[in-house]
């Protein structure tokens, strides 16, 4: 991600966050095989209000587009390892909460529970 | 907290998670092996899993489906390929079309279960997991549903105020 950020990016970063629906492309763009149209579909407003999303992110640096023959494809600007690495931060998250609630069954299943 | 070590590997994919608890290997086993037991436990509280096939045997299946607040339904299945009752299961882990047959195109997670009984009597749970595919992981995240999304938001606006800061 960019570093030394001067105020007016700064600000450019957090309006760009502080949309919902921002916030939802740049989670999409993860994948980099999203076209502005595919990405449109997920949304109920017009192509071009998604064009104007994409735009507010890409000023913001956080998206980058690129070509693919008639399509441009939307990107979310980090490294394929970071991008791996904070999939499986979310899937540790997963599996720690389903522990969590593995450790409750099972405690529970101990009442009355001749072995 | 029963998560005693995580290790994760960026580059293979994979993931280790080690968990211990306060019960016999037995019990531990059964929560794995008991259909009405792994349903309390796999899915999240928001997207609860009903488990309707369970054969736990090398080549067996088992089959869920999670249950999202809207009342839509997200399937999953297991094709069993290793057990050894009660300390070693292993199984592919993949998701099925709205038809709830497996989607043969969809890439499957590999997980190993090892099961240890401690000296103390505790038990150590060891969960290996191996991604085929960023896309892979992406969709387990989407089937971990709100978790998955709240953490993703949360992780890029964490990323955002360190660099803020620089």
């Amino acid at each position: 991600m960019v570093v030394d950020l001067d105020d007016r990016s700064t600000n450019e970063l957090f309006h760009a966050l502080a949309d919902p629906t921002r916030r939802d492309i740049l989670v999409q763009a993860m994948r980099g095989d999203q076209s502005v149209s595919t990405l449109a579909s997920r949304y109920p407003m017009s192509f071009a209000a998604v064009q104007k999303h994409v735009a507010v992110l890409e000023r913001a640096g956080l998206v980058a587009k690129q070509k693919n023959g008639r399509e441009r494809l939307v990107r979310t600007e980090i490294e394929t390892i970071r991008l791996a690495a904070r999939l499986l931060d979310e899937i540790e998250e997963m599996w720690r909460h389903r522990l969590d609630r593995f450790g409750d069954v099972l405690a529970e299943t101990d009442e009355g529970e001749t072995t | 907290m029963t998560v005693t070590n995580v290790e994760k590997d960026a580059e293979r994919l994979t993931m280790r998670i080690t968990a211990e608890f306060d019960a016999p290997i037995g019990r531990v086993w059964q929560m794995w092996e008991d259909p009405r037991l792994l349903e309390r436990w796999w899915g999240p509280p928001t997207y609860p899993a009903t488990v309707t096939d369970h054969d736990l045997t090398p080549g067996g299946r088992v089959a869920y489906h999670m249950t999202g607040p809207d009342g839509g339904t997200y399937p999953g299945w297991w094709k069993v390929l290793v057990v050894e009752n009660p300390r070693l299961l292993e199984f592919e882990d993949g998701f099925s079309d709205s038809d709830g047959n497996p989607a043969p195109d969809m890439p499957t997670t590999r997980t190993i279960v090892t099961l240890t009984e401690q000296p103390d009597g505790r038990t150590s749970m060891v969960i290996d997991t191996r991604f085929p595919s960023l896309d892979a992981m992406e969709t387990l995240i989407e089937m971990g549903m709100v978790e998955g999304i709240t953490a993703a938001i949360g992780q890029i606006d964490g990323l955002l105020a360190t660099d803020s800061t620089a």
